[in-house]
């Protein structure tokens, strides 16, 4: 029987009251959501908070809106919420694409984007998705918040900005015009964490990329920001050969180890394919959005 | 909390899983603890509604909430069509599975009354059964389907 180690429990009724608890009782105190990554991970002595608290009663952080021209997610948001948003379907279908496939419905009932996004875990979609589509994310402490890009909040495997006392509250996604995206992953089974997964979106004006944004799953110790590729469109009009290059860049720059999922050269022609099929989805929806 | 429209009251320990209150506070063994690591899907129930799997839920999580388990299905004799439909379609072997793959299912029909066999598929897709009964499951809920529409005309 697997039970987590000891602990106390709070539940916050306000975010003020949360980050109060959190900042009394510093590095020992961990935010529980969906709770989906945290249990497990105390079931197996990986992360070990004396203290919790419980953030499901927030409602103030459970919303997808528009606001000053960006889509604003609440980290309360749920991955079924994510799912049937059809605001982000609209704009960023790239979510849609990805909550399809992480984990199973049953899990995507409690699981959050904040809970995702903090568990900082290579292999998972949603980091991938936002460090695409250039999300930034609000974290929120004692001095008040600050506004993090995507490969400033991944500071290592499983560790992010987020100090003692902090708290992801929010993420930002940027103006979705003239924006297509998608997100292409392969898995053993249903439910499974990736063997690879890319995620990519592309801002076209006038016929011509004026930028791009990409990002893979389980093909190195954090979520991999493929740079050279992106700079690659940047500037060029969509091509299938144009992005077959990106593919190439894409399984340069990624940094897979052999498991059971796999061996390297396997998983980093994967990276390829997933990223040239990512940005072909991602080029043609941002032609509907075009037209 | 409420379990299966009964309050329910207990002091626990923070750590105490939700699966584990279930068996062995309330004595409710109807939901099986598989493989506690939320890949199975033996231990699944409602929340509010909502198909959870209480091995990874924390019991004092759902304090103020409504939980539903599989001893909830049948009333007063009677069978939900989702348990029937698993007995007419015979969806079970072992039966190590059932609880959460009923709970799941009703979770399904409660959202979606009619829904097709690949929504079937992809609801249950939480849901493991190793004695690899799925064809008959996904009849068993399809059966319940068009069951429980008749008995709502009925009515």
């Amino acid at each position: 029987m697997q039970v987590p180690a000891a602990f106390e429990y709070e539940r916050a009724k306000t975010l003020e009251g949360a980050l109060q608890s959190l900042r009394e009782h510093g590095p020992a105190a961990r935010v529980i959501a969906g709770g989906h990554s945290l249990l497990p991970m105390m079931k197996l002595r990986l992360a070990n908070p004396d203290y919790l608290v419980d953030i499901n009663d927030l409602a103030e952080l459970s919303y997808i809106r528009e606001e000053q021209g960006e889509i604003r997610i609440g980290a309360m948001v749920r991955h079924v919420e994510l799912l049937r948003s059809d605001l982000l379907a609209e704009r960023f279908p790239v979510f849609r694409d990805a909550e399809q496939v992480i984990a199973d419905p049953t899990v995507r009932n409690r699981g959050t984007i904040g809970g995702s996004l903090c568990q900082a875990d290579a292999a998972e979609d949603l980091s991938a998705v936002c460090t695409a589509v250039k999300a930034r994310v609000v974290v929120r402490g004692g001095a008040g918040e600050r506004v993090v890009a995507m490969d400033d909040f991944h500071v290592g495997p499983y560790m992010t900005a987020v100090g003692a006392g902090e708290m992801l509250t929010e993420i930002r996604l940027p103006p979705a015009a003239g924006a297509g995206s998608a997100h292409e992953k392969v898995e053993r089974r249903a439910g499974d964490w990736a063997i690879a997964a890319a995620s990519a979106a592309l801002w076209v004006r006038d016929g011509v990329i004026a930028d791009a944004g990409i990002a893979l799953s389980a093909v190195g110790l954090t979520t991999v920001h493929v740079r050279r590729a992106e700079e690659l469109l940047t500037g060029k009009a969509p091509a299938d050969e144009l992005f077959a290059e990106a593919g190439k860049l894409a399984a340069e720059d990624c940094s897979p180890t052999a498991d059971g999922r796999g061996p390297v050269d396997y998983k980093r022609h994967l990276a390829g394919v997933l990223t040239q099929r990512a940005l072909r989805r991602a080029a043609a929806r941002a032609s509907e959005q075009e037209v | 909390m409420t379990v299966n429209g009964e309050h329910v009251s207990h002091d626990v320990e923070p750590r105490m899983l939700l699966v584990h209150f279930l068996r062995e506070t309330l004595d409710l063994t109807g939901t099986h603890w598989g493989c506690d690591t939320s890949n199975c899907g033996a231990c699944t129930v409602l929340i509010d509604g909502d198909a959870v799997k209480s091995c990874t839920t924390l019991a004092v999580m759902c304090d103020g909430h409504e939980v539903r388990t599989v001893e909830s299905l049948e009333v007063d004799g009677r069978l939900d069509p989702i348990q029937m439909g698993f007995h007419e379609r015979h969806a079970l072997q072992c039966g190590f599975c059932t609880p959460g793959m009923l709970m799941t299912a009703r979770a399904l029909l409660d959202e979606n009354p009619d829904p097709t066999d690949h929504e079937i598929r992809v609801a249950i897709s939480g849901n493991i059964c190793r004695c690899t009964g799925y064809k008959n499951i996904v009849s068993a809920v399809r059966w319940a389907a068009d069951h429980e529409a008749a008995t709502t005309t009925e009515v």
